[in-house]
């Protein structure tokens, strides 16, 4: 009886708690965890600042199996949560389940795509991958003296080629001649978090003949990135600024800014626009990064023809095939 | 003779391990600086408090119930199938094959059909590694683990170049239709007004998990083939010598508990997200495993270690849902089940021993002394 009782009056205490939690927003990071030193990470960041900035509080959680999607999504919801921030194209499906169900509730699903004419309350931010992935391959070109660049992507998914599409592009726009060698860490999640293997596929490419290496594979993309440096080539960050972690070897960063996708959201609240939003060079969603970590690798010339071709690139003067747009890639072969 | 009653053999040990577990887990917790009695709590009445919690813990249940019966099945032709993994992943492409072939007009019709394609992609997929035990001798677990990565990999190739609707950017098969689609608990229990299970995925599939329970248990007790592959399991040289083939039996133990993974698609894959995503069985077939050790492959045992398990996923969601106990921390708490409930048996196992012998010893030291006072 007295065990009942304090079950109930843990039940009644935490219905309490989350009911003062009103209107507060909610972020939920995908199976990759909230310190993934990459994108979620991005996330986690981006919410901070809001709370930091504004005292406000905020409540996440990591996601540790397929069913809890859904889970989650619906308890933040029935807790009066918003808006309801996810990040990981695999929250898009379970979005479109809940979110009818919940009209006054705003989703964001980061990365992933739900169609705003049958659901008004959600908002969709999807990223230009492919245009910021075409500036660091411009890059990377210039500095690769072999001629040969690599490509380390973390799963094998439409998104990860959609990031070796516009690098491929990038290059042979300087070099035509160049050879783009493309390899994927893995075939399932454990691809994300595998920095030795990571490291492993960088070696063979190094063998291979690359000097440059541009990493998009989440935590796999640090083995690659401390390969690159103690092989003395250099390599290329993603998502975040990476440029910090090898100074002289960490060539630059190709910027995919969650964080500001995470904080706009959280500040506009209960009022969130809802819709599509892309993001992509002209409104700073994607870029690529350079502070005092890297400006002494990127020569001036270098870096006037990669300003000049993002302008080009946001006046549509170039045109970055997006590979999710056809599954195919005119200048690599998967 | 047996040292310890059977009580205590099929009670006392696994509950004195689960404590053991909670109490180290409480600790660990109590190191963080969180409540561990809150913690506890709070997974009691997330996992067990409504039925809701109750949804999704029989539906993490149903999950283990099929692989703990798979790995039980092959454990008593003493094979370790640690491949139930893979051959999960295979179920759920039977599933997905199945369910997007044809319109279904009802879940009737679609679901003898799924279940079938997934009991038999499940059992191909442990058939190699079976056929390479019996013939050539290559150790099952190096190679149903390995299979595990060839099912993952395999699954990848059908979900990106197959069964990926165009455009879209999530490898993932596109939704079943709705002919295919399990009544869930909410469903089933309609009738009280609608509002118990709500949103919960716990569906139909458990009924039927409960009834492989039975099933594997007249198989291995009350069969012939059950027989043999008892004793097969007990002693290659007697079966042989009793006429039992090693390879017809160590192939068919495979496919039972091929078939058995295979079949927990229909919760997974059908019952609750309704089309195939990559990684939809999550660790569940390793789950299995430890359901199996710690229900001494008897599939009431599997049963109650399934449910414990559930109650441990659920009841985990909701400890990382609304506390800042760290999701790495709830896994640390499920791996400590896992450690002293299977591994570590032996570290509860033979003090108790020691203690019923040290028991039985005195009450028959008593037994002597008497008729000697009596004769005096």
């Amino acid at each position: 009886m007295t065990v009942m009782k304090s079950i109930l009056g843990a039940a009644a205490t935490l219905a309490l708690a989350a009911g003062a939690a009103l209107a507060e927003p909610a972020l939920i990071y995908d199976l990759g965890g909230k310190f993934d030193k990459s994108f979620n990470e991005a996330a986690f960041n981006g919410a901070s600042r809001w709370a930091e900035e504004t005292g406000g509080s905020f409540r996440d959680i990591e996601l540790s199996s397929e069913a809890q999607r859904e889970q989650a999504l619906r308890r933040f919801a029935e807790q009066g949560f918003n808006p309801i921030v996810t990040t990981g194209f695999s929250m898009a499906g379970p979005i479109e389940t809940v979110a009818p169900d919940y009209p006054d509730i705003k989703f964001v699903t980061i990365d992933g795509y739900v169609d705003p004419e049958k659901h008004p309350n959600v908002l969709s931010v999807l990223f230009s991958e492919h245009e910021g992935s075409y500036l660091v391959g411009m890059a990377a070109a210039m500095a690769s003296k072999s001629g040969t660049v690599g490509f380390v992507g973390g799963m094998d998914i439409p998104l990860i080629r959609k990031f070796a599409c516009g690098y491929a592009q990038g290059v042979k726009a300087v070099n035509p001649d160049a050879k783009v060698i493309a390899n994927m860490t893995g075939s399932d999640p454990s691809a994300w978090n595998d920095p030795v293997k990571g490291g492993e596929i960088t070696k063979a490419q190094i063998g291979q003949g690359a000097d440059v290496v541009f990493a998009a594979a989440g935590g796999t993309g640090l083995g690659v990135l401390q390969t690159a440096a103690d092989e003395g080539i250099y390599s290329i960050g993603v998502d975040s600024n990476q440029n910090y972690l090898h100074p002289g070897s960490v060539l630059t960063s190709m910027l995919k800014r969650v964080d500001n996708a995470v904080y706009d959201a959280m500040t506009a609240g209960e009022g969130l626009e809802t819709g599509v939003a892309v993001k992509d060079l002209s409104n700073r969603g994607v870029g690529i990064a350079l502070d005092g970590y890297n400006e002494k690798l990127m020569s001036f010339e270098a870096l006037a023809s990669i300003y000049d071709a993002a302008a080009k690139i946001e006046a549509g003067e170039i045109e970055v095939h997006d590979y999710s747009a056809d599954d195919s890639c005119p200048d690599l072969q998967f | 003779m047996d040292t310890m009653p059977r009580w205590a053999d099929v009670a006392l040990i696994p509950l004195l391990n689960l404590l053991i577990a909670f109490v180290l887990s409480g600790l660990v917790i109590l190191a963080i600086g969180e409540n561990p009695i809150e913690a506890v709590e709070t997974m009691i009445t997330g996992a067990l408090g409504s039925t809701y919690g109750w949804g999704y813990t029989l539906y993490y249940t149903t999950n283990f119930l099929f692989t703990g019966l798979a790995v039980s099945v092959a454990f008593h032709a003493r094979l370790f199938n640690i491949g139930g993994e893979g051959q999960a992943t295979l179920g759920g492409l039977g599933v997905a094959l199945a369910c997007l072939s044809v319109n279904w007009p009802h879940w009737l019709v679609a679901l003898p059909v799924a279940l079938t394609a997934a009991a038999l992609f499940g059992a191909a997929w442990a058939l190699i590694p079976a056929y390479f035990q019996a013939k050539r001798g290559s150790h099952i677990v190096i190679t149903t683990i390995m299979f595990n990565f060839i099912g993952a990999a395999l699954l990848n190739y059908m979900l990106v170049n197959v069964l990926k609707p165009a455009g879209q950017m999530e490898p993932a098969s596109g939704n079943f239709p709705p002919g295919a689609s399990l009544p869930t608990f909410q469903d089933i229990f309609a009738f009280t007004g609608g509002t118990l299970f709500r949103g919960a995925p716990a569906n139909i599939t458990f009924f039927i998990g409960v009834a492989a329970c039975f099933l594997v248990w007249w198989l291995i007790w009350h069969t012939r083939l059950g027989y043999a592959i008892r004793s097969f399991g007990q002693s290659e040289p007697a079966a042989v010598y009793a006429g039992i083939s090693p390879v017809k039996i160590t192939v068919i133990a495979m496919l039972i508990s091929g078939a058995l993974a295979g079949a927990m698609a229909i919760n997974n894959v059908m019952g609750e997200a309704e089309r195939l995503v990559l990684n939809s069985v999550e660790g569940a077939g390793f789950i299995g495993i430890a359901v199996a050790l710690m229900g001494r492959s008897h599939p009431f045992g599997v049963f109650l270690a399934a449910l414990l398990f559930g109650f441990l996923y659920q009841g985990g969601a909701e400890l990382s849902l609304w506390t800042s106990i760290p999701r790495e921390l709830v896994i640390v708490v499920q791996a400590l089940v896992i450690l002293f409930t299977g591994a570590l048996d032996n570290m509860v196992r033979m003090p108790v021993e020691r203690m019923f012998i040290a028991a039985r010893l005195a009450r028959a030291e008593a037994k002597r002394a008497k008729p000697a006072e009596a004769a005096e």
